[in-house]
């Protein structure tokens, strides 16, 4: 434990002082149009990842997560490239990103000369700038205290809650003795468990924060008449809503929630915080909140996670760009069947093979070998599953109508 | 070795299946040690009754109420959509007890 603790490694330091694990160069498109000529420069390039967003119109909250995610510690450089017709602007992105201290480029493929010279000049875009931030970006010690690590669940069954979330609670609890950051989400899968989330809160201010995004969820769900539950998971053996709220809280640890925080925005200082992925209410009435796991993996790197853990019973497959993410599983099976994509073996836990304290030490420091370089299973797979979509959150009352 | 299941508190009226369990004894670890006969054929992941529980009772795991029973259930009966509901979500009370599929979509996939 103390020797955790203790554990140093050399990072990337940011000009707004955070620091990174990596040192990548993220491309991202402004619209669907884009998406193949992103990818094609992207291609055969390990530290250069992509996202991008589908949409000919733009929203507000895709662009607030874009540059979110562009301006993540483990980001260096940009490069953002549009078609040339689109409503968001890859030149506004990219003069964003240069404010934050880090180099930018962008260009629409229209103005480029199509697709073949659209790759070429993007290749060459990369490789400057690749230069720039290998030969430019200070290195600095880092500890688990610069650590921020996001949890999603996904592909849940009756073990992530009495084994892979507790797992994921228990190293939530060192990281925040350690003074880093732990961020979890699904507000809609903490559906009645209003009273008890309640108790959790540091202080006035994050109780209250806690019971409007508890209300807010509540009514989304009433609202759109969907419970967060999908077949796998009655397949798997839960049944109620109630009992995977129950579940899925585990992973949320034992430490006081210092508050809520929504897409796009950083925790306010260390601790554990709830990330509120919910539509707002809005004149578009909610529209829907995060359709698949890949969405929340985005809104916890978008909180500046530098690694996310991945906690699930049956088993998947998917990864993220920007923040390594790590798979742990509660049930062993599950493991054993698919070891090339699984990091984590919390069944043992259940089988009282590895107390959970240890279980919570052992993940903390597979979680430290990844902080200094060694990939995480989904990364060396280079599954760099991303989803940005349109979503109302901070935008005008519902009074303000079209007129917002 | 026996059949296990999970009871995390000792409030908890259901246990988890750790293995797939046949009709039959099951050892019950975690909060209290016991052995409680199944009464059918339960898959891992899935609850296991630990007592007697009356229609409308409270279903209690992690310590805490996930829903209530929608009829009498017996010690060693396996706890799912066709005897346990929500108390919020209507919709699961109408998946397919085994694959957890929606039933209730079936007229869009023509």
């Amino acid at each position: 434990m103390s020797d955790l603790l203790k554990a140093s490694w050399s990072g990337y330091l940011r000009p707004d002082g955070r620091k990174g694990i990596r040192n990548l160069v993220l491309v991202i498109y402004t619209v669907e149009c884009a998406q193949h000529v992103a990818h094609a420069i992207a291609a055969g390039e390990e530290d250069v990842h992509v996202i991008g967003f589908p949409g000919c119109y733009d929203n507000a909250y895709a662009i607030r997560l874009m540059l979110a995610l562009a301006r993540h510690p483990n980001v260096g450089a940009v490069l953002s490239v549009g078609l040339g017709c689109e409503y968001t602007q890859p030149e506004k992105l990219a003069e964003v990103v240069r404010a934050s201290g880090r180099p930018a480029e962008w260009f629409f493929i229209q103005q480029a000369g199509g697709t073949k010279s659209s790759v070429a000049k993007g290749k060459e875009i990369i490789a400057g700038l690749r230069e720039k931030i290998l030969t430019e970006t200070p290195r600095v010690p880092m500890s688990l205290a610069d650590l921020t690590v996001g949890c999603e669940c996904g592909g849940s069954d009756g073990t992530s809650g009495l084994a892979g979330n507790p797992t994921v609670g228990a190293f939530f609890d060192l990281l925040v003795d350690a003074g880093g950051r732990a961020v979890f989400e699904e507000t809609v899968e903490m559906i009645g468990l209003r009273e008890h989330m309640l108790t959790r809160a540091a202080n006035g201010e994050a109780k209250q924060q806690l019971a409007d995004a508890y209300d807010k969820a509540e009514r989304y769900c009433r609202a759109v008449r969907q419970w967060s539950v999908s077949p796998g998971n009655f397949a798997g053996g839960l049944t109620t809503i109630e009992e995977k709220s129950l579940g899925a809280f585990a992973k949320g640890g034992t430490r006081p929630i210092q508050g809520v925080i929504r897409v796009a925005e950083q925790p306010r200082g260390p601790g554990l915080w709830i990330l509120d992925s919910v539509p707002d209410e809005h004149f578009m009435q909610f529209g829907f909140t995060n359709p698949n796991d890949t969405e929340g993996i985005m809104d916890l790197i978008s909180a500046g996670a530098q690694i996310v853990l991945f906690v699930t019973g049956r088993g998947s497959v998917i990864g993220s760009p920007i923040a390594p993410l790590v798979k742990v599983t509660g049930n062993s099976a599950t493991y054993r069947a698919m070891v090339e994509d699984m990091d984590f073996d919390a069944g043992r836990v259940l089988t009282g093979e590895l107390p959970l304290a240890q279980a919570g030490q052992e993940l903390a420091a597979l979680l430290v070998r990844i902080a200094k370089g060694e990939p995480s299973k989904p990364e060396a797979l280079a599954h760099r599953e991303y989803f940005i979509m349109y979503k109302h959150q901070n935008t005008p009352g519902l009074e303000a109508g079209c007129r917002a | 070795m026996m059949t296990r299941a999970f009871q995390i508190q000792p409030q908890d009226n259901v246990a988890t299946l750790i293995d797939d369990a046949a009709a039959g004894p099951v050892q019950v670890i975690g909060a209290t040690q016991a052995e409680v006969v199944a009464s059918e054929k339960i898959a891992r992941g899935h609850k296991l009754a630990l007592r007697d529980i009356a229609a409308n009772e409270a279903i209690i795991k992690f310590g805490a109420r996930i829903g209530h029973a929608t009829r009498p259930i017996s010690r060693g009966a396996w706890v799912h959509l066709h005897n346990l509901a929500s108390d919020l979500d209507e919709r699961s009370g109408t998946l397919d007890l085994h694959s957890g599929a929606p039933t209730d979509t079936s007229s869009a996939y023509v």
